[in-house]
């Protein structure tokens, strides 16, 4: 039920075909019915479930839709979403900038394995995710009893919803960072360490910079994950009403109890959510290609 | 300033880019480090700026130990060969970048840094796009911003590291005019790299030949073209014709018995054509002839079969010969060398 699904964290390049040569086009009834085969399958499975979701959410009327969004569980929901995400996303900022430097600054034994670790939360599925948490720190867990002991609380509480939600979204902004920075070298780095700037002022002024726009579309992916993750946070959460929940749980419940018109109603938040992220990622795509195109443009000059 | 390099040593895994060199430079010098891709020269220069550490070895400044004094605190203006300009910054930001990152305490004041960085765009002739940005620029503007931004902190040494490589050929023969003219107002101790003998021989005071992280001459340009230390450094300033000590009974090379084991060589350019036979001369058929530019390059087949002589002529010289009916493809001609290096033949010895 996570609204906003976005599993690919590289920028798909959509660039239009330039020029296409005459010899290559088909003929124009093959084109049409290509693009046509496209259009339905995006209505169909696409377009079609996204005014469903705003359509069920209205379908009892404005004040049901109201009542659903404004009860107190829902409420809840919304902030625990919004705490996780809080936490989660700065934190990923931090460890996937300085997973990037690391990685394409430096040289070190062992790089193809933080990279392959650092894909590890894509490659292993959202519940397992959840478990790994419930095996390492529940009741029957590693540090479950040391935990009991000191009154701490981390599975079928908060902190358990956010470090599920920090596994899932790990990669989103180190994986968008690797490339644009291995692009881009340490030249610059070292003609601003020459000049006597330290490390920091490096940091702020140079490389920073060259990758802000990359930083902003990991960071927009990675906050669009961490308010639909539904798996891993599932299993770590309880579920406990108008305590664990996270928006995507309580759409759930509401669901499973027949509650349609407020389970959709808080479902079309989510959705406007992804909506937004949409829109931002456009903008900021935009903004990668021609940071990209500026690097290339550069050393073909070279 | 002056640069002393002492026994400096570095290898990345199993290759060897600095061994064992010892080189000085004396204060306000321009030096080249010339020599072939993977001869050292980049690493030696990075060594120098502080931005490789060697294995072993030091670096003096001034005669004082700066192995291991930080980058940012060695002083050095560097100059790279892709630039390296902010992208995201100004031409004017780019250049006052080195005064902006000073402490508060040595900070100059914005008035004077304003100041400073005009004069050095004058200096560069580029003061009219203070505020464009660098990708706006043109390869041959851009290397100039990266020599105001590398002089804005007032190095004690410029290096510069393959500077022109990245031009093309006309812009990079004005702006290694325009580096010697600037070095000559400044005479801040200057080293660059390239791979370019003719950038070497016009623009250095020196030149420091370099082959496989070995030092192999070190002298003005004159010097190593004229007195060549070493087959390599002969090779690699210019072509070579190589004889081997066998075949002087050809009487193309002179000397004797004793000189058997040796190679000599001589320039294309430095070699007759004659007519008739002469003492020392060698016969050969002509099989090629290209004119490039104001000289004209010929390609003759020795008489015994030992290989192919190149001749390099001018174009009148080709010209007068040719009227004469001398130069002909597929007929014969006669070589003489006027000038003839020897070197004892090294353990392998490669083909010129």
């Amino acid at each position: 039920m996570s609204a906003v699904s976005v599993a690919n964290p590289l920028p798909v390049q959509s660039v239009a075909p330039p020029d296409v040569a005459r010899a290559t086009t088909e003929p124009v009834w093959v084109r049409r019915v290509l693009i046509g085969v496209a259009l339905v399958f995006l209505s169909l499975f696409l377009f079609v479930p996204l005014v469903s979701v705003f359509f069920e959410a209205f379908k009892k009327g404005w004040e049901v839709y109201v009542a659903a969004i404004t009860e107190a569980d829902a409420v809840s929901a919304m902030w625990l979403t919004l705490i996780a995400a809080a936490i989660s996303v700065p934190l990923n900022l931090v460890f996937g900038v300085s997973a990037a430097w690391a990685i394409a600054k430096f040289d070190f034994r062992g790089k193809s394995v933080v990279l392959t670790l650092i894909d590890l939360p894509f490659s292993v599925s959202p519940v397992i995710a959840g478990l790994i948490y419930v095996l390492v720190f529940g009741l029957q867990g590693w540090f479950g009893e040391w935990l009991m002991d000191h009154d701490l609380k981390v599975i079928f509480a908060v902190p358990g919803i956010v470090l599920a939600t920090i596994f899932v979204t790990f990669p989103f902004v180190a994986r968008e960072l690797i490339p644009l920075m291995q692009a881009q070298g340490q030249e610059q780095e070292e003609a601003a360490r020459v000049l006597g700037a330290s490390g920091w002022q490096t940091f702020w002024k140079v490389t920073l910079p060259n990758v802000k726009w990359g930083l902003l579309y990991g960071v927009i992916l990675c906050n669009a994950r961490a308010m639909g993750e539904f798996g891993a946070v599932s299993v770590v959460s309880g579920h406990i009403r108008g305590e664990t929940n996270t928006m995507p749980l309580h759409i759930e419940i509401l669901y499973n109890e027949y509650q349609f018109a407020a389970s959709f109603a808080v479902a079309s938040l989510l959705a406007s959510l992804a909506l937004v992220t949409l829109v931002l990622k456009y903008i900021v795509e935009r903004r990668v290609h021609q940071q990209m195109a500026q690097v290339q443009q550069a050393g073909a000059a070279a | 300033m002056s640069i002393e390099v002492k026994n400096l040593a570095k290898r990345f895994g199993q290759t060897v880019v600095c061994d064992n060199l010892n080189l000085n430079i004396p204060s306000g010098e321009l030096v080249a480090l010339l020599g072939p891709s993977g001869s050292g020269k980049t690493s030696l220069l990075r060594i120098i700026a502080g931005l490789e550490t060697p294995d072993s070895g030091t670096v003096l400044f001034n005669g004082e130990d700066t192995t291991h004094v930080a980058v940012r605190e060695r002083n050095v203006g560097f100059v790279f060969q892709h630039y390296a300009l902010f992208g995201h910054m100004t031409i004017f930001e780019n250049v006052a970048f080195g005064l902006r990152v000073r402490p508060k305490a040595t900070r100059p004041p914005e008035a004077e840094i304003k100041k400073k960085v005009t004069e050095l765009l004058k200096l560069v002739q580029l003061d009219w796009i203070a505020d464009r940005y660098p990708h706006q620029l043109s390869g041959g503007q851009r290397q100039r911003i990266a020599l105001a931004r590398a002089l804005a902190v007032e190095p004690q040494v410029l290096l510069l590291d393959e500077p022109f490589g990245a031009l093309d050929a006309k812009v990079r023969k004005e702006l290694r005019r325009w580096l010697r003219r600037l070095h000559d107002e400044m005479h801040i101790t200057s080293v660059f790299v390239t791979h370019d003998q003719e950038e070497a021989m016009e623009v250095a005071d020196r030149i420091v030949v370099m082959n496989q992280g070995r030092i192999e001459q070190v002298g003005a340009p004159d010097e190593v073209y004229d007195h060549p230390a070493t087959p390599f450094v002969l090779k690699f300033l210019g072509d070579v014709n190589l004889f081997h000590g066998r075949d002087h009974a050809q009487g193309a090379v002179g000397g004797d018995a004793a000189q058997a084991q040796s190679v000599s060589y001589v320039r294309p350019h430095e070699i007759q054509v004659l007519a008739q036979p002469a003492e020392g001369s060698v016969a050969a058929k002509l099989i090629d002839v290209l004119t490039v530019g104001p000289n004209t390059r010929l390609a003759f087949e020795r008489g015994d079969g030992k290989g192919e002589i190149e001749v390099e002529l001018t174009r009148d010289e080709y010209a007068a010969l040719r009227d004469a009916g001398v130069l002909v493809v597929g007929q014969g001609a006669h070589l003489k060398a006027r000038r003839v290096r020897h070197f004892e033949a090294p353990a392998s010895a490669g083909a010129a």
